[in-house]
């Protein structure tokens, strides 16, 4: 009895948009539409003899609280600023969406943060409100998840794509004697930075130091713990010639450390990654792995204190080739578009994993 | 609406940085969405129903938006067919509450689950952030000599248009007549079913016109854009004293109670308290806002047992 009416109502809705569609031809389209300009936008110069300034409102913005990793990361942040004579805060979401941090920016830029600390659930959604607290005088530096360049002062990036694949490469060979065959373990088949790492350790492996070393296989785990252990339980049964693998993921390295601890192979087949000393701890110590690599998460916090200090003490302004000191980090030197690499992945083995607990 | 103005007073005197005009026009940016949304759920709620799939109409007409942007048509194009988009998600969760007759809680549950799905089927976990410079500076832009942004004049606009349905026009009686019985509202002739289902569409709508504001207010065209929204958009209906059981509520009651959240946790957030912090005070507060009335109703019950020469109030 309703149908009637409605149909044609929603009929009518559907020619509406129909004649605006006429209407609106040569309207803005994607093609048609400039793109403003994406690079680092750095204006001025610093100065390099100028004083650190003390009591510097230095204040962190993780992607959420509570999570292991920025607990971490900010924890280096914190020691970083009291060495600065600093103010120190955490803030943020409690859930890790796009536009949830952009609040707390505006919440800071408010307060009259000096420095705003953040790593990006989104490059794009905070952009607007980092531009606005920049207008309001805060330097932005971003840490481990960068936005657009052009809306913060300097990115302190965790590792290169490189220095990941010439780290992996390297563990891998001198488990495995330099010879032999080995496959990857990998996330999602899509990942963005997995397929860089892979391609890069691709290249890495054409050195002639590792010509006696043959990749077989990639295998893709999709970042799920069970999936992960399938698929490494597939690979040792169809390659049993295999000597090692490479797993440049926490959770698949975590999940292929679990199988090869249950398994005839232990200690037989070589296991390395990307994994987190807490995840990887007892497959360590029962002889499964024997060694795997990660940034220091409190480094990156602790490098990110320095960097803002020095931009808010006008030091450095985030130009290319700026050098600033970082406490107990040593010297650093501003790379392109502003980007500060905090240095190759540590090394976890043995003899020093139980000095970490992240 | 008592509580907003000393909820702002408080923060005023005791915040540092509340009353500034740019901290007022950050909140306002802020609050637009869920404003938006709630004045067609608090119509929605008045008729003694629900949609929960706002949230979630919200992110994938975002997703859409992206799409469809990158697929080069122009925004002028755009916009409309998101619309229309959101007036067809919105007429599925009411053929399913009209004519199926389904409880409204259990359909839109599971369209809050279908169209959140459907937004990474479109765009999967990228975002669309290349939207052009001059419309996402308009999504923001304030109206000038004032920390105002225009998007307050659009909620201004659409809170009158739907004020005035509700309180000044036959529907809105029949609505609050639906939410009170709906079998008494049907046999005095009117027609529950197409009611609601244009109230299903009207939210659809409005729901995509805040992911349309969201999409360039952040720049970011993103299937998980709003997750959650809902449930703020519900708390803010039901703190504004619009009853979860239907035929009681206004509108200017639900924008107060937009308010009095936004202000809240802004000034509680300007306070240095903690996400945590904040979530438990914003649950508590809704606790209290559902319980305080029918305590209210209970304690006016007992009295009147106790004194039968008492005129029987009617809620």
């Amino acid at each position: 009895m309703t149908r009637r009416p409605t149909l044609r109502a929603l009929t009518g809705l559907a020619l509406a948009a129909v004649l605006a569609t006429t209407a609106a031809c040569g309207g803005t389209t994607r093609s048609g539409s400039d793109d403003g300009g994406s690079g680092s936008q750095v204006t001025g110069k610093g100065d390099p003899d100028a004083p650190t300034k003390s009591g510097l409102k230095i204040s962190y913005l993780p992607k959420q609280i509570n999570n292991p990793y920025f607990t971490v990361a900010d924890g280096g942040g914190k020691v970083a600023v009291t060495e600065l004579k600093g103010v120190y805060k955490e803030v943020g979401p409690s859930d890790a969406s796009a536009s949830s941090q952009v609040s707390y920016i505006n919440t800071l830029s408010q307060q009259g943060t000096d420095v705003i600390v953040t790593s990006a659930n989104d490059p794009n959604a905070i952009c607007g409100a980092l531009k606005q607290a920049r207008a309001a005088k805060a330097k932005v530096v971003t840490f481990d998840s960068d936005t657009d360049p052009s809306c913060r002062d300097m990115f302190i990036n965790q590792v290169t794509a490189q220095g990941i694949a010439e780290n992996q490469v390297k563990l891998i060979s001198d488990q495995i004697g330099g010879a032999g065959k080995i496959a990857i373990l990998s996330a999602t088949p899509n990942a963005t930075n997995q397929n860089a790492w892979i391609e890069l350790m691709k290249t890495e492996l054409k050195k002639p130091e590792y010509s006696k070393i043959q990749l077989v296989t990639t295998a893709y785990g999709n970042d799920d713990d069970q999936k992960s252990f399938q698929e490494t339980q597939g690979l040792l049964a169809s390659n049993p010639d295999l000597k090692g693998i490479i797993s440049p993921t926490t959770v698949g390295v975590a999940a292929a450390a679990r199988y090869l601890s249950g398994s005839q192979y232990k200690g037989k087949v070589a296991l390395t990654g990307l994994g987190t000393p807490n995840q990887m701890r007892q497959y360590i110590k029962d002889g499964t792995v024997k060694n795997f690599a990660l940034w220091k998460p409190a480094d990156l916090g602790y490098l990110a204190a320095y960097a803002g200090a020095a931009l808010a003490s006008g030091q450095i302004v985030g130009a290319e080739g700026e050098k600033f000191k970082a406490g107990k980090l040593g010297e650093y030197t501003v790379g392109k578009d502003g980007a500060v690499v905090l240095g190759p992945p540590t090394v976890f083995d043995a003899s020093n994993i139980d000095q970490f607990n992240f | 609406m008592t509580t907003v103005i000393l909820v702002i007073l408080a923060a005023s005197v005791g915040v540092d940085g509340f009353a500034s005009g740019r901290n007022w026009g950050f909140l306002l940016l802020d609050l637009a969405p869920i404003a938006l949304i709630a004045l067609p759920m608090t119509l929605i709620v008045v008729t003694g129903e629900i949609d929960l799939s706002v949230a979630s109409i919200l992110g994938l007409t975002s997703a859409v938006m992206g799409q469809l942007w990158v697929s080069n048509l122009p925004l002028e194009l755009i916009v409309p067919l998101i619309l229309l988009l959101g007036a067809l998600l919105g007429a599925v969760n009411g053929l399913f509450v009209t004519r199926f007759a389904l409880p409204s809680l259990a359909v839109t549950i599971g369209t809050l689950a279908l169209y959140r799905g459907l937004a990474f089927v479109v765009l999967g976990d990228r975002a669309v952030a290349d939207f052009p410079f001059s419309w996402t500076e308009a999504a923001i832009s304030t109206i000038p000599g004032t920390p105002v942004p225009w998007v307050v004049v659009l909620v201004a606009v659409l809170a009158i248009g739907f004020g005035v349905l509700l309180h000044a026009t036959p529907v809105g009686r029949a609505l609050f007549a639906m939410g009170n019985n709906a079998d008494a509202a049907a046999f005095s002739g009117i027609s529950v079913g197409r009611t609601k289902f244009w109230l299903y569409v009207a939210a659809g709508v409005v729901s995509a016109l805040a992911g349309v504001f969201w999409t360039l207010r952040y720049g970011s065209a993103r299937a998980d854009n709003g997750t959650g929204l809902e449930l703020q958009v519900v708390a803010a209906v039901l703190l504004g004293g619009v009853s979860i059981f239907g035929g009681r509520g206004t509108l200017l009651g639900v924008l107060g109670g937009v308010l009095l959240l936004g202000t809240l946790r802004n000034a509680l957030q300007l306070a240095d308290v903690s996400a945590d912090a904040l979530t438990v005070v914003t649950g508590a507060l809704l606790i209290v806002s559902v319980v305080g009335p029918n305590a209210v109703r209970m304690a006016r019950q007992h009295l009147r047992r106790r004194s039968p020469a008492l005129n029987p109030a009617k809620p």
